[in-house]
């Protein structure tokens, strides 16, 4: 069985935004404006959060780009009333749009705020509107989403490798962050394969994973900078 | 007691509200009426636009609906509890204001539920918590817990009813029909009497472990996530002592107005007010303790994460209302209730509505300034909540305020027949049980 995870070496980001843009487009999420983005609104399945360490004058800031954790243990199924998000067999925290009631208690419970509500029915300009992705169904207003490691594609993938007659191989599956990321920055494969990128670069020294305290075993590792 | 439906004169005052109906009752009706619509259409509103009409956002997804919510099932505590606690301990002033209390219950668990089902982004899909229930959810929990607590709370509310609609029914005028089926063919045997006796003990007892389980799981809605300041364990009793708190407080509010209205001040009594008053001091000192105990632990402990959230309550930008809970909830009450002289209707009256405010404050101080510090940075967004919010408040609370009123116009507010039998019997029965408890009288 594949276990999905991620790699981000920060040594490498240049906090460029291309992996935010690139989600944006591949994922259908909604554009909703100044105003409303002003009010906390945005929805952004993968975001730059900006970590200011000590105070003037030595103040240090990092950009670390934040996908979901895909947590082993994820605080945010366990709350969940009706099975709308939950951990499948290959690690990944799915969401079901047309389930959700919108109570938002998984986006209270995740330490990460990973979570997004929409607060509105979606929007995006004329012009974009063409350009959805049609792989990706487009959430109604007064629901959660959430990053999803681009798990259409792993579909894809998979229908693929079944039409070819072969096995699923990782190269098949990868998220859209990722292959946009210009610097090479970000890795992804399978943690369960201990000859991959991935799992190789997850023992690595430098590796470490967001509050690692809480016991949400994340499946995103991050490794430090100037190491 | 064979012989109640011989006496129609007595207590007729208890009767009026039901004969008849004045003006004041038109015209208040109206107003509720006036805000409930309003209310409606604000719900309206957000119905056809989303939740972005409301002044949440991320981080604070949870607000004043939240809030709202764990604030009526608080009140909630009042009636059932109270009477319960009272009805066992034998406790002879618990006659007259029983009823009052246990209606309190039942309208206002609507309320809580209603808030949570407003506060869904998906209300069509409500149901979706039956089909795929998931039951490690803690809002599953509440489900549960309130369904049982509705339900008992009914039952326990309409048993001591039957021989008050059994007087309606044979005295009164209107609605004959209506009264003789909800009667449910009451005679006043001395069969029957037993049974309904049995019955209510039995409610009386199964009640009050359910009050506690529908409270203690409502704070589990926080204490069982991760997040600083809600991860408590104190959470189950702090939130059981503030709804009896908040519980009592409401109590008294309504016991004034009934009183006033109705013009009840031979079956209210200052007696009453005392010894709710009384009561009402405990449980301001316990709120006291448990809140001290709290942000005392996370104050010494002193993890950064917790204290983010400290200060920003004690100095921070939620230092009005925090300070403001403290105020209505501890400064305003403690002496009103600790002086006798004080602790008359009007004095408790005050004493009560400023604790109701002060624990509609706590509730929300509990809920919004964790939401607005979450563990990792994020931008500052501060909720405020909009005209929708407020008005549907306003709303819910109009649309209690009408129900307890239309109750008081279809039923005794005070029960008539535990009133009588006060007076029949239980000066003979106190009387004997006094004796049971002196050394140096016989008891055969």
């Amino acid at each position: 069985m594949h276990r999905w995870g991620m790699v981000i070496d920060l040594d490498k980001c240049s906090a460029c935004q291309a992996c935010v843009v690139a989600c944006q487009a591949e994922n259908n999420i909604a554009i909703i404006g100044p105003e409303e983005a002003a009010k906390g609104r945005t929805i952004h399945w993968i975001e730059l959060i900006p970590y200011v360490e000590g105070e003037y004058p030595h103040v240090k800031a990092r950009l670390i780009p934040r996908p979901c954790m895909h947590c082993d243990h994820p605080p945010c199924t366990k709350v969940c009333p009706v099975y709308a998000t939950y951990i499948n067999e290959e690690g990944l925290v799915a969401q079901i749009n047309y389930r959700c009631i919108g109570c938002r208690y998984c986006t209270t419970a995740c330490p990460y705020t990973v979570k997004y509500f929409n607060w509105y029915p979606p929007q995006w300009p004329k012009e974009m509107k063409g350009s959805l992705n049609r792989d990706v169904s487009i959430r109604t207003k007064g629901v959660v989403e959430k990053c999803t490691f681009c798990s259409h594609r792993l579909l894809r993938a998979r229908e693929k490798a079944k039409i070819e007659g072969r096995e699923l191989l990782p190269e098949d599956y990868i998220p859209a962050c990722v292959q946009a990321c210009p610097s090479g920055a970000m890795y992804f494969g399978d943690l369960n394969d201990p000859h991959s990128t991935v799992s190789i670069l997850s023992r690595e020294r430098r590796a470490f994973r967001l509050m690692e305290e809480l016991g949400t075993e994340p499946k995103v590792y991050y490794l430090a900078e100037g190491m | 007691m064979e012989k109640d439906h011989e006496k129609p004169v007595e207590d007729l005052i208890l009767f009026e509200p039901i004969l008849k109906t004045g003006k004041a009752f038109y015209l208040a009706f109206a107003t509720l009426v006036a805000v409930i619509l309003w209310a409606a259409g604000a719900y309206l509103y957000q119905y056809r636009h989303g939740l972005g009409v409301t002044g949440l956002a991320r981080p604070t997804f949870w607000g004043v609906y939240i809030t709202n919510f764990v604030f009526f099932i608080g009140i909630s505590h009042a009636g059932t509890l109270i009477s319960a606690i009272l009805r066992l301990a034998k406790a002879e002033w618990r006659r007259s204001i029983t009823r009052s209390a246990e209606v309190i219950t039942v309208l206002v668990l609507f309320f809580g539920v209603g808030n949570i089902l407003m506060d869904l982004g998906r209300p069509d899909r409500m149901l979706n918590i039956i089909k795929y229930s998931q039951f490690q959810s803690p809002l599953l929990w509440d489900v549960s817990s309130i369904t049982v607590y509705l339900t008992a709370s009914s039952i326990y509310l309409f048993l001591p009813l039957i021989p008050d609609i059994a007087l309606l029914r044979d005295h009164g005028g209107k609605w004959k029909w209506f009264y003789r089926i909800l009667a449910l063919g009451w005679k006043g045997t001395e069969r029957q009497h037993r049974l309904l006796e049995k019955g209510i003990a039995f409610m009386a007892i199964l009640v009050i472990p359910v009050a506690v389980s529908v409270h203690t799981v409502v704070s589990f809605v926080f204490a069982m996530t991760i997040q600083p300041m809600w991860h408590s364990a104190i959470f189950g009793p702090y939130f059981v002592a503030g709804a009896i708190f908040s519980g009592i407080a409401a109590l008294i509010v309504a016991m004034n107005l009934i009183r006033k209205v109705y013009h009840l001040e031979d079956y209210l009594r200052p007696v009453h007010f005392n010894n709710l008053g009384i009561l009402l001091l405990v449980m301001t000192l316990l709120w006291f303790y448990f809140t001290f105990t709290e942000y005392l632990t996370v104050y010494y402990g002193a993890e950064p994460l917790h204290m983010t959230i400290f200060w920003s309550k004690f100095t921070g930008r939620f230092a009005l209302p925090f300070w403001g809970m403290f105020f209505f909830c501890f400064v305003v009450p403690l002496p009103l209730l600790s002086l006798r002289r004080t602790r008359t209707p009007l004095g408790t009256l005050i004493a009560s509505i400023s604790i109701v405010i002060g624990m509609w404050l706590e509730r929300y101080i509990i809920v919004v300034p964790t939401l607005t510090n979450p563990r990792l940075p994020n931008e500052t967004v501060l909720y405020a909540p909009t005209w929708v919010e407020w008005s549907i408040f306003a709303g819910c609370i109009s649309f209690f305020v009408l129900l307890y009123m239309i109750f008081t116009k279809v039923f005794p507010i005070v029960s008539i027949w535990e009133v009588r039998e006060g007076r029949e019997k239980s000066m003979a029965e106190v009387q004997e049980r006094i004796r049971t408890y002196l050394p140096g009288i016989s008891v055969e």
